[in-house]
């Protein structure tokens, strides 16, 4: 019955790492952006969490109402008045201008906040579980993360396939230069882009800073196993990063259960697996 | 017009510059016998391990103001300046800045301290060059033997004072024995050079917790920043442990908090090192911050005080407290008691330009610090030599949560300031 907790535990921990990675593969799916600073930005989002949650004493959930929007005005305007800028056939200006805002915020929140470990505290929800057979418990809030997981990701793939505003984001993933030619302003649906990335990232902050202690260097350590995830799953393809985040929390779970030294490098090894079996990822997004 | 006024103003400040240079070319080598005497200070500022170096612009600040009008040596006055570098919490930028100290700045003598990450490069880049360097602020064996040390043979240019894991497992067992349990220890350790060294099956934790009589269920070495700690909870609960113990950073110990939780598992005592140290990290934990106890290096209460200011600790802290608003934090301590046996040091040097008489006058240091006596005998090893260390609990004190000592069979000289509760 261990190891079925164990891989029931995996399985939550993977929604966890596709809910960080969702937002990666969102951007880069519509304009091939890798956004280094992505771990800084959920970090940032945890902070105005913080400060929503401090100053008008509402619940961590419910700051979502508040920093969801206000992250994609961030994004918006991020994308607009810097990124459009850098992007171009070369991947890598884009690259480094999301390296360097890594280190802006990290050092910015290091300034305004200072190194102090914060945690937001949502209460009883927080260590409330049921037993789902026996001796597997399953706790109340990675089952509700798990389940915002499952919505989102479910809710963007409908977005993508099923609206206009998704069919302007394919058209200009595919080729930006013939949906401009139809009409399309491509700077406004990378700008869109990014503010339903970063309206991910902010329920992405929000559970990070119920969950554990944030401090303003942690993005980046959080952030690996997001990208993990996107490239096991496809790069740009949403059900695939579930499917790959899960692989991952599975792995290290199974990893975790033979010896605890083992967790990271199973998911790391499964990750290397799958990259030298299919490169391309176990769900590469359909081309054309 | 304008041209000739320009010219009568110069010449007039030329020739008051004239007059005056005599007076000044008097004044300055009475000031300035000697030469400028340079510390190199390392401490990580930024990064994940800012939290440690966060008292840094206020110890510098003190002591800067201490050292406005030079040090006393041998009946000369001597200027110095204290040179300040952030380590960014990284082995590699930490080693960095003290070859740059060293070699561009060419200091006389450089300090660091707070965790293996900066002690440690830095150590090492003052040995290999040939500085005289006194570190702090992280456990002996992971300074010592991280570094590769042979207790045989020792270190030649670089000094430690601080605790180890022997007096770690003094204080936690101390604690623990205060307790009826089972005696049943789950181990939860790092890998990284705090969790190494203290899971070390030789030196560590491991031997020493059989000898005093408790058995460790110790599920090996964990990744920091794990996501999930299910494995090591299930091995806890299965082998029926009531006390948990180890090394967490802080993020890291709020995961395992919540999912100890959420997994039933309810162990009666847990006291883990560097998790719990500063008051905001329990503080986030929340009401379950109440009744977590951990090591104490330093409180406010401690029976010492500072030989360079008069300072008691409770002086220290509420000068702190006064100054930036923020509650006192271990670390402040060790901070001031590096500069205090740095001037100490310099004070006692022999010839100042020479770095071996510098290195001697650390090897000979016998001086009351404000974090306890520091005197370099040989023991535990050549270069280290330890401050007293007891432990203590988070425990509610009109709504606020305070560190209160509840033993000090370690370390006697240290009041108790309580009695140890189970957790809720």
């Amino acid at each position: 019955m261990q190891w079925v907790n164990a891989i029931v535990q995996g399985v939550l921990i993977g929604g966890l790492y596709a809910l960080f990675a969702a937002g990666l593969s969102l951007i880069f799916g519509v304009m091939r952006l890798v956004n280094i600073a992505h771990g800084d930005l959920i970090v940032l989002a945890s902070y105005l969490a913080l400060v929503v949650v401090t100053t008008l004493g509402l619940d961590p959930l419910t700051s979502l109402v508040i920093v969801v929007p206000a992250m994609a005005v961030i994004g918006y305007a991020l994308q607009r008045l810097i990124l459009n800028r850098t992007l171009g056939d070369d991947l890598l200006p884009p690259l480094l201008v999301t390296f360097g805002l890594s280190v802006i915020i990290q050092n910015g929140l290091l300034e305004w906040f200072t190194a102090d470990s914060r945690k937001l505290t949502a209460g009883a929800i927080e260590v409330q579980a049921f037993q789902a057979l026996p001796g597997v418990w399953i706790g109340l809030l990675p089952l509700l993360q798990f389940a915002v997981t499952i919505a989102i990701i479910g809710g963007l793939q409908l977005l993508f396939y099923r609206t206009a505003f998704g069919r302007a984001f394919r058209a200009t993933s595919d080729d930006p230069s013939v949906a401009q030619l139809m009409g399309l302003d491509t700077r406004h649906v990378f700008a869109l882009a990014m503010a339903l990335s970063l309206a991910v990232v902010a329920v992405a902050g929000v559970f990070l800073a119920v969950r554990a202690n944030f401090d303003p260097a942690i993005g980046p350590a959080r952030l690996i196993y997001g990208f993990e995830a996107v490239i096991i799953g496809g790069l740009g393809s949403l059900w695939g990063t579930l499917a790959g985040g899960i692989i991952l929390g599975v792995a290290q779970a199974i990893g975790a259960q033979i010896d605890p030294g083992w967790q990271v490098l199973a998911g790391h090894l499964v990750f290397i697996a799958i990259l030298a079996v299919r490169p391309q990822g176990l769900f590469p997004k359909v081309q054309g | 017009m304008s041209d000739k006024t320009f010219s009568r103003r110069t010449a007039l400040q030329g020739g008051a510059s004239l007059i005056a240079a005599p007076a000044i070319l008097r004044v300055i080598p009475a000031h300035a016998q000697g030469k400028t005497i340079k510390i190199g200070h390392v401490s990580p500022r930024t990064g994940p391990l800012a939290a440690f170096g966060e008292a840094d612009p206020f110890i510098l600040e003190q002591i800067n103001k201490l050292l406005a009008n030079g040090i006393q040596n041998g009946g000369k006055t001597y200027k110095v300046e204290i040179i300040s570098k952030d380590s960014q919490s990284n082995t590699a930028r930490a080693s960095e800045v003290a070859s740059e100290l060293i070699l561009r700045d060419k200091v006389d003598l450089i300090v660091a301290a707070s965790t293996p990450d900066t002690t440690n490069p830095v150590a090492d880049q003052a040995e290999v060059n040939e500085v005289p360097c006194i570190t702090t602020d992280c456990p002996w064996q992971a300074y010592f033997f991280g570094r590769k040390g042979d207790p045989k043979k020792g270190f030649n240019w670089t000094y430690h004072f601080f605790w180890g894991a022997e007096d770690l497992l003094a204080a936690f067992t101390a604690l623990w024995d205060s307790m009826p349990t089972n005696k049943v220890v789950g181990g939860m350790f790092s890998n990284d050079a705090d969790g190494n060294a203290f899971a070390d099956p030789v030196m560590g934790f491991p031997p020493a917790l059989a000898k005093a009589g408790y058995k460790l269920v110790n599920p090996s070495l964990y990744q920091p920043l794990s996501n999930d700690f299910t494995a090591q909870i299930s091995a806890f609960k299965a082998a029926n442990v009531e006390i948990v113990t180890g090394v967490f950073i802080p993020p890291d110990f709020a995961t395992f908090w919540s999912q100890a939780a959420q997994q039933g598992f309810k162990p009666k005592i847990v006291t883990v090192a560097k998790a719990l140290l500063f008051p905001s990290a329990v503080a986030a934990l929340g009401d379950r911050g109440e009744g977590l106890t951990s090591e104490i290096w330093w409180t406010p209460t401690h029976p010492f005080k500072s030989g360079l200011t008069g300072q008691t600790p409770k002086q220290l802290t509420d000068a702190y407290t006064a100054a930036t608003g923020r509650p006192w934090t271990q670390p402040i301590g060790f901070k001031h008691a590096l500069f205090e046996v740095a001037i100490d040091v310099l004070k006692r040097t022999k010839k100042l330009d020479d770095p071996a008489s510098i290195r001697d006058a650390i090897a000979a240091t016998n001086y009351q610090s404000i974090v306890g006596p520091v005197q370099w005998t040989g023991q535990p090893v050549k270069n280290v030599t330890k401050t007293p260390l007891v432990a203590g609990q988070w425990q509610k004190k009109d709504g606020k949560l305070d560190l209160v000592v509840t033993t000090n069979k370690p370390a006697p000289q240290i009041p108790v300031g309580g009695t140890l509760k189970p957790l809720a």
